[in-house]
């Protein structure tokens, strides 16, 4: 045996518990370490001033009061999904259909919305809407729990597909509803009586939206963590023989959580197009769906970090929508940087649980 | 010892994971000629130490020399030439290939693979050891021993003559066991070093040369089988004195618990795993069962338990007042409903009886936490519960905020039984519940055991320790291929007589 192969330069070492302040410095270290990246990547690829660069996306973010709303809103939308997905996802229950759940309770909303629209009072309208957005992303939820609770169907490819039937669902009636005829699309709807939209708050205009998604948040994390239902989904999550074996009913759990987490894509839907946009297009979810698994993920399924999670990714979309106007760079390149910083935070999560060991006294053995 | 060069030497082994140091300098010499018997309780670092010879673990510190000379072991494959190869606890084989084919794969030889040779040469190992192998026999096809025999015949194959088992008759059979032995003292004799780490003292006082002994990560001592007993052997793996004997009070009047007749059970694949069972079970007994692993054990606690759809027959509770409830046809929770305080410590601990990742309180919650009318759940008592445990049972862990998952074999299996007595069970089943415990941890779960049945609970106990079941169980159920083979008072049985038992319909010897 030669010297030069005394054993493996690197191993990777799982860590014991560490104490939380040194974990959030990995993670912090992580980010600057990505700022850093990307200044290079920046400089190299463009010859703008990454410093500057920097500076226009803090701006595009929180630039102004109204960026500052704006980017709470798109904040509180984002996070309703994610903590809609939570419940499905503590579960193992991999639930990709956010996007269509969204779509279909903004359907059902749009529906209500123009069907019956100054025919009954206001306040009936948005209980039935409510109602009618929550059964709808029930139903669109509850659909793949139910065929995975009877026949074991793959949930993923499921609730893709079903993402698919809502677009086209969304697409069918944005012509059967157009306005104008031909227009190909519905336009804002009752813009002269705003019948249906969500009661606005005082001045602004999305406050309801917040504090709706706030007391989401604190009930999702009440449910999780304290109810019984909540420790039934972690069971089942964790193993569904253990599960079994201490008397909890799979199939029904699988079922109800679904339904509830199809009926908050809905809310979410309703919080869209009642309160924010007034209308319904294909694309009005705008892939919140996939993302919201990002940001569910990256919180570790808690729904107070999640609010910091969304955070990060809105603001990581607005600012970097912003430079792309600046400095007439081309979207993609907001993408990349978007991409790069993700990269980092989602890999910073390895170090935290390992560490790299290097072999001891390699000086020592080549003398 | 002597001036013998040893096959292997490993001087000052140190290895850690995080805070744990399962090797601390640990000194352990291996000869060829000599079966070596590594000793130690469960988390005292002899897999560890072994994983580090067969390449899977790099030492953070120590040499390893082999014949004399410094080596590095840096993967499976430096292990593999130099000639050490490691028989694991669980199988390594791919089931729809061959054994032969199962021997060659990985192998990079030069030139087309020639089945023929393979074969061949597979055959002359067999016949040189007294192996009892087909090659071309699919390992699906294969009984447990036999596969293992596979696992043998692949280190021998790729030229290893410093042989590692990893506990290789916990699966086995006693005339299985028998045959093993025979094949090791043969390889022996061929000159090969060989090193078998085991938890039953028979095992190696009938079988090993020499003794070492492991403690928390420390190396205590090695001698001479010959000069030493398995007293001497336990003290010094438990680091102080311990009685090794079984108690085994006389039943306090046994009351019919449960009856179990005519119990059929098919599994998922339409085969017939249960056949014809009838059988009762008594409070304030303990009923033992045995029969080789995957002879319908595991389905007739299921059933029981009312986890297993049956096909025909009856499982009936009787009541102290002599009413009897049928349980086939109900689900945990109705069993629970009716009355009917059933505990149940499955075979999978961390799969099906616990959640690995839930901290002790949460894994306490498991059979409470619909107690009440509240839709929120009582945190309180069973983080209470889990202390209780926790002291009452002697759980070494941090905290009962610990993942029950990073705790050890043994403390895992307490926090499970003690979670399942905790509820004053009427009947108590369980499955292996000293399977891969070392001996202080078993003796703890038998006095458990026996605590149990002296408060008149009827237990029904599924084994694979013939020796214990003999001293432990009031009456022994002998199961073969799912059908009862015999039912045989624990008093006075005979080990050979339910090894027979076990392969054979009512332990007949056929008369050739």
């Amino acid at each position: 045996m030669n010297n030069k192969s005394r054993g493996p330069l690197v191993h990777i070492v799982k860590r014991g518990n560490i104490p939380w302040y040194k974990s959030w410095l990995i993670r912090g270290a992580s980010i600057v370490i990505a700022l850093i990246v990307c200044a290079v990547v920046t400089t190299l690829l463009t010859g703008e001033n990454p410093i500057q660069i920097y500076a226009t996306m803090f701006k595009g973010a929180f630039g102004t009061p109204r960026k500052i709303w704006i980017l709470l809103q798109n904040l509180s939308l984002l996070l309703c999904i994610s903590l809609a997905l939570t419940p499905a996802f503590k579960m193992r229950f991999w639930n990709i259909g956010g996007e269509g759940q969204v779509l279909i309770g903004g359907l059902a909303t749009a529906a209500c919305m123009i069907l019956l629209g100054d025919k009954i009072p206001n306040w009936a309208l948005i209980i039935i809407m409510v109602i009618a957005a929550m059964v709808a992303g029930a139903v669109w939820g509850g659909i793949p729990a139910f065929f995975k609770a009877k026949w074991n169907t793959n949930e993923t490819l499921f609730t893709l597909m079903m993402n698919y039937v809502a677009i086209q669902l969304v697409a069918f009636f944005v012509i059967v509803w157009e306005v104008p005829k031909g227009a190909g699309k519905i336009g804002i709807i009752n813009q002269s009586t705003m019948a249906g939209w969500l009661p606005q708050i005082g001045n602004y205009k999305y406050l309801l939206n917040i504090i709706i998604v706030a007391l989401i948040t604190i009930g999702m994390y009440v449910y999780l963590n304290y109810s019984k239902h909540g420790y039934e989904i972690s069971v089942v999550g964790e193993s569904e023989r253990t599960a079994r074996y201490v008397g909890i009913k799979v199939e029904r759990v699988i079922v109800r959580t679904m339904l509830l987490s199809g009926a908050l894509c809905g809310v979410a839907g309703l919080l869209l197009v009642g309160g924010t946009d007034h209308t319904i297009t294909t694309t009005i979810a705008g892939g919140r769906g996939y993302t919201a698994i990002m940001v569910a993920w990256l919180a570790n399924f808690n729904p107070f970090i999640m609010i910091f999670a969304s955070l990060l990714l809105v603001f990581l979309s607005r600012g970097s929508a912003e430079i792309s106007t600046i400095f007439g760079l081309n979207h993609s390149f907001a993408d990349i940087l978007t991409g790069i910083i993700l990269f980092f935070i989602i890999g910073s999560e390895f170090f935290v649980k390992y560490k790299l060991s290097f072999r001891k006294s390699a000086k020592k053995e080549a003398k | 010892m002597d001036n013998r060069v040893p096959a292997v030497s490993m001087r000052n082994i140190t290895k850690t994971f995080g805070p744990v140091v399962a090797n601390d300098k640990v000194w352990l010499d291996i000869y060829r000629g000599e079966i070596l018997a590594l000793l130690g309780e469960n988390g005292s670092g002899k897999t560890t130490l072994m994983n580090m010879l067969s390449g899977i673990y790099f030492p953070d510190e120590g040499s390893i020399s082999i014949d004399g000379k410094e080596v590095v072991i840096r993967s499976p494959k430096d292990a593999f030439s130099l000639g050490i190869g490691m028989i694991h606890q669980h199988f390594k084989l791919v089931d729809v290939l061959s054994a032969a084919e199962n021997i060659v794969l990985g192998l990079k030889d030069q030139g087309r693979l020639n089945m023929d040779k393979v074969n061949k040469q597979v055959k002359e190992i067999c016949d040189a050891y007294g192996f009892d192998v087909d090659p071309s026999q699919k390992i699906y096809d294969m009984s447990v021993s036999q596969k293992q025999t596979v696992e043998i015949i692949k280190v021998l194959y790729r030229g290893a003559d410093i042989l590692i088992l990893d506990e290789p008759t916990a699966v086995l059979t006693p005339q299985e066991t028998e045959k093993l032995f025979a094949v090791l003292r043969n390889m022996r004799n061929a000159g090969k070093a060989i090193v078998i780490i085991t938890h039953k003292m028979n095992e190696v006082e009938e079988l090993s040369d020499r003794v070492a002994v492991l403690r928390h990560g420390q190396f205590i001592g090695d001698m001479l089988t010959k000069t030493t007993n398995a007293q001497e052997m336990t003290n010094m793996m438990v680091g102080h004195p311990v009685t090794l004997n079984i108690k085994r009070p006389e039943p306090v009047n046994p009351v019919k618990r449960i009856e179990v007749k005519n119990l059929t059970v098919r599994n998922v694949e339409g085969i017939v795993k249960l056949d014809d069972v009838s059988f009762t079970a008594n409070g304030g007994e303990i009923l033992g069962i045995a029969g080789i692993s995957g002879c319908g054990q595991k389905e007739l606690l299921e059933a029981i338990a009312g986890l297993q759809p049956t096909e025909s027959g009856s499982i009936c509770y009787i009541n102290d007042d002599g009413t009897e409830e049928e349980l086939i046809g109900k689900d945990p929770l109705d069993i629970a409903k009716l009355g009917v305080s059933l505990s149940f410590v499955p075979e999978d601990r961390l799969g099906m009886g616990l959640v690995g990742n839930m901290d002790l309180a949460d894994n306490m919650m498991l059979r409470s936490f619909r107690k009440g009318r509240s839709i929120f759940t009582d945190r309180k008592s069973p983080k209470k519960l889990a202390e209780t445990v926790v002291d009452e049972l002697e759980v070494s862990t941090p905290g009962i905020s610990t993942p029950v998952r990073r705790l050890s074999g043994g403390n895992v299996q307490k926090v499970l039984i003690g979670r399942e007595i905790a509820s004053a069970p009427t009947v108590l089943l369980t499955a292996y519940a000293v399977r891969g415990l070392d001996i202080n941890s078993s003796y703890t779960i038998y006095d458990l055991i026996n605590k149990q049945k002296a408060a008149g609970v009827a237990v029904i106990y599924v084994g694979e320790d013939l020796d214990v079941l003999l001293e432990l169980a009031d009456r022994i159920l002998v199961l073969c291929g799912g059908k009862v083979s015999g039912i045989i008072p624990g008093r006075g049985a005979k080990k050979e007589d339910v090894g027979m038992m076990m392969t054979r319909l009512g332990g007949k010897e056929d008369n050739e």
